[in-house]
């Protein structure tokens, strides 16, 4: 049996050294292989984590609220890392890939791992931001590996806009230090979170508002919040489909976590704004651009990544409400749509590649080709939209009641907002799954054992909850008041 | 000597806002390259300076990276990639110096009276040095938002990272790993850049360079 401790240094240590390995192993075979192992052996030191507790350490630590993240994280890190071994074979069969770069895919896609994980673990406000900035660099360079002219580009965007961000959050980060610094003292202990929201309450209140603010623009530009959502879909079209799942499944994740941690701090301080409204009008902003964006979408990823806005946006105003059931709601919701999404990549990403595009217009009748494909795809959208009995339907419930019943007016532009994206889902939806089939009808040889496992998570989700769990997320939707 | 020190830090804070205009209505790359090299040089000075009257002697190094790696280091490969990449003539669109510069005054006159008021329990060194530093910040972003070549782009993004540094340093007591990180992920993120500016040669090709080889009749 590993102690606490060690598992939770095991789960930044596992993906740091094996990206050093992975960088240094020739061959796909092998090489995709130990990615799985990794991951898995990470995911395994999450789940260490759920049962035994470490203590605060002196830049680590764990709660209830980033537990739960971290298990999502490295879960979804495992499913995808299996995905992307027979996504990334197909790719150097097809020549997109040189064996080189395949090398260098497979670290970074470690790195990623380990930047996300210590992101969610720190307890520094200060290594948490290096984190994010290390994710996003990873990135970067993950989203133009393919070279073309549009990854290119789409790198670039994402790298300025990203960076933008990310320093915008530094200088928030600095505001926090500076508002904790009369109180707390100097050094150190003035950027660990725990030490921040103890003594919260007797900071300077107008400096906390401030460094709210850029902290939310520069985290909510990774979020990709509207407005500062430009460059979201365009990296997860043109980059490897695994890295469109991870981005959207997770890296938006954290980037929320960070927003939230910073808001749990404003929280703690009787006389600063309050934090809600702000989140409530960005959510708001995000939901119904992104639903409108949905209907002239061609590219079948670029949809998705839209998708990712709108969903955001969702969970950012359910936060943004806040109280124990919107709350509940949010994290909810996080867990699923992480969940639906990378399995519609999943599905997506085998799809562009036996029909060799991207593009709406020239797939069609899924279903009949592709049975597992296009089922799995159906499902995963109709889970998307929000439909019943998926558990998205019920965090979009929830989010909806809890709303109604504290502010019925902000109810209607989200009610709004969730039908259009429906709508424009299920236009798509249709002419993807069912009708004439067009385009190869070659069978796809990939396991499609990682999005079957997501969406069967997702279908009992919507039908139960085991008490257990809802128990935790009452507890963390306490936490996060 | 207390008000000695405070208005040479003040002053060398202020002369950083000073370059950030003058890196706006840059319109030629090689100038605008020399331009920020006297950005990073100005940092350095003021980052030296804060070290010295905060009794800090890690932020020497701090000091020591900017001059170094932002002053001479980056300018040099800068040039160079420039001059292989054949635009270092060019002249860019700024798209109008006289907006540009207006906008600038008003994001000035913006981080003040936000900056100001809100640091008000701070001592003044932090208080100014703050708002300086977000003035800077805003510039840097405002010449990334005016500018559509790569590299101009990228010296108004390390622009905005000066105005970063010089806001953790005048933090007073600011730990050591920040300032660190903050240097490194400079380093990662020039990596990053000088990856791109590579792979981005394509770009400038087919805007301007690859048209004069066909208009020669020397197409590569």
């Amino acid at each position: 049996m590993i102690a606490a401790a060690d598992a939770l240094y095991l789960v930044l240590a596992i993906p740091f050294a094996a990206a050093g390995v992975l960088a240094l192993l020739p061959g796909y075979r092998i090489t995709a292989r130990l990615n799985v192992v990794a991951t898995a052996a990470t995911f395994a030191m999450a789940c260490i984590l759920v049962v035994d507790r470490p203590p605060v350490g002196r830049f680590l630590f764990v709660d209830d609220f980033n537990v739960y993240l971290i298990v999502l994280n490295t879960f979804v890190g495992f499913t995808t890392s299996v995905f992307s071994a027979s996504y990334i074979g197909h790719e150097l069969e097809t020549g997109r890939l040189t064996p080189a770069y395949l090398r260098f895919y497979h670290a970074m896609y470690q790195v990623l791992m380990f930047a996300m994980n210590l992101a969610l673990l720190s307890d520094n406000i200060g290594l948490m931001w290096v984190a994010i900035e290390l994710a996003t660099l990873t990135t970067v360079l993950m989203v133009g590996i393919y070279r073309t002219h549009e990854a290119i580009e789409a790198a670039w965007k994402y790298f300025i806009l990203g960076s933008v961000g990310i320093a915008l959050a530094l200088f928030g980060t600095i505001l926090v230090y500076l508002a904790a610094q009369p109180v707390v003292g100097e050094g150190l202990d003035a950027l660990s979170w725990t030490r921040l929201v103890e003594s919260a309450a007797r900071f300077n209140a107008p400096l906390l508002n401030i460094a709210f603010v850029f902290i939310l623009l520069g985290y909510g530009t990774k979020v990709g919040l509207a407005p500062l959502h430009a460059w979201l879909p365009d990296a997860h079209a043109e980059g490897p489909t695994p890295i469109s799942a991870v981005l959207s499944g997770l890296l938006l994740n954290v980037a929320l976590y960070a927003v939230l941690r910073f808001k749990m701090i404003l929280g703690a301080n009787p006389e600063a704004i309050a934090p809600g409204p702000l989140m409530i009008v960005m959510g708001l902003t995000s939901l119904i651009f992104a639903a409108f964006m949905l209907y002239r979408r061609r590219d079948i990823k670029r949809m998705f990544a839209y998708s990712s806005i709108e969903h955001m946006g969702i969970i950012t105003f359910a936060f943004g409400m806040g109280g124990a059931l919107a709350n509940f709601a949010g994290l909810l919701h996080m867990t699923m749509h992480s969940l639906t999404k990378s399995a519609i990549f999943f599905a997506v990403g085998h799809i562009a590649q036996v029909k060799g595009t991207q593009r709406i217009a020239e797939i069609r009748g899924l279903t009949e080709t592709h049975p597992v494909l296009g089922w799995g795809l159906v499902v995963g959208v109709v889970a998307i939209a929000g439909l019943p009995p998926l558990g998205i339907f019920m965090s979009e419930f929830l989010v909806i009641s809890s709303t109604f019943a504290r502010e019925p007016l902000l109810a209607v532009p989200l009610v709004f907002g969730i039908l259009v994206g429906v709508g424009a889902l299920v236009l798509r939806l249709h002419g993807v799954a069912f009708g004439e089939p067009l385009g190869s009808t070659a069978p796809v040889r990939a396991t499609h054992v990682p999005m079957l496992a997501h969406l069967a998570i997702v279908l009992v989700a919507g039908l139960w909850l085991p008490p257990p769990l809802v128990a935790w997320f009452q507890n963390v939707a306490e936490l996060l008041r | 000597m207390g008000g000695l020190s405070f208005d040479i830090a003040h002053l060398l804070a202020g002369a950083l806002v000073l370059v950030s205009f003058l890196l706006l209505y840059q319109s030629r790359i090689s100038a605008l390259i020399s331009a920020f090299a006297l950005h990073a040089f100005v940092l350095a000075l003021a980052v030296a300076w804060q070290a010295a009257i905060q009794d800090a002697p890690h932020l020497f190094v701090t000091a020591a990276i900017a001059f170094l790696f932002k002053g001479l280091v980056i300018p040099i490969v800068l040039n160079r990639m420039v001059v292989r990449l054949r635009i270092h003539r060019a002249i860019e669109t700024v798209g109008g110096i006289g907006p540009t510069m207006l906008v600038g005054m008003g994001l000035v006159a913006l981080a003040i009276s936000v900056m100001l008021p809100a640091t008000d329990l701070a001592d003044p060194l932090t208080q100014e040095d703050l708002a300086f530093a977000l003035a800077v910040v805003l510039l840097g972003l405002l010449m990334m938002v005016t500018r559509r070549n790569a590299v101009s782009q990228v010296i108004g993004f390390m622009s905005l990272e000066n105005g970063l540094i010089l806001a953790a340093t005048g933090a007073k007591g600011m730990p050591l790993v920040v300032e660190i990180s903050v240097a490194f992920s400079i380093l990662i993120a020039f990596i990053v850049v000088g990856i791109f500016l590579f792979r981005i040669r394509e770009r400038f090709d087919t805007v301007d360079v690859q048209a004069l080889d066909r208009f020669r009749g020397e197409r590569r």
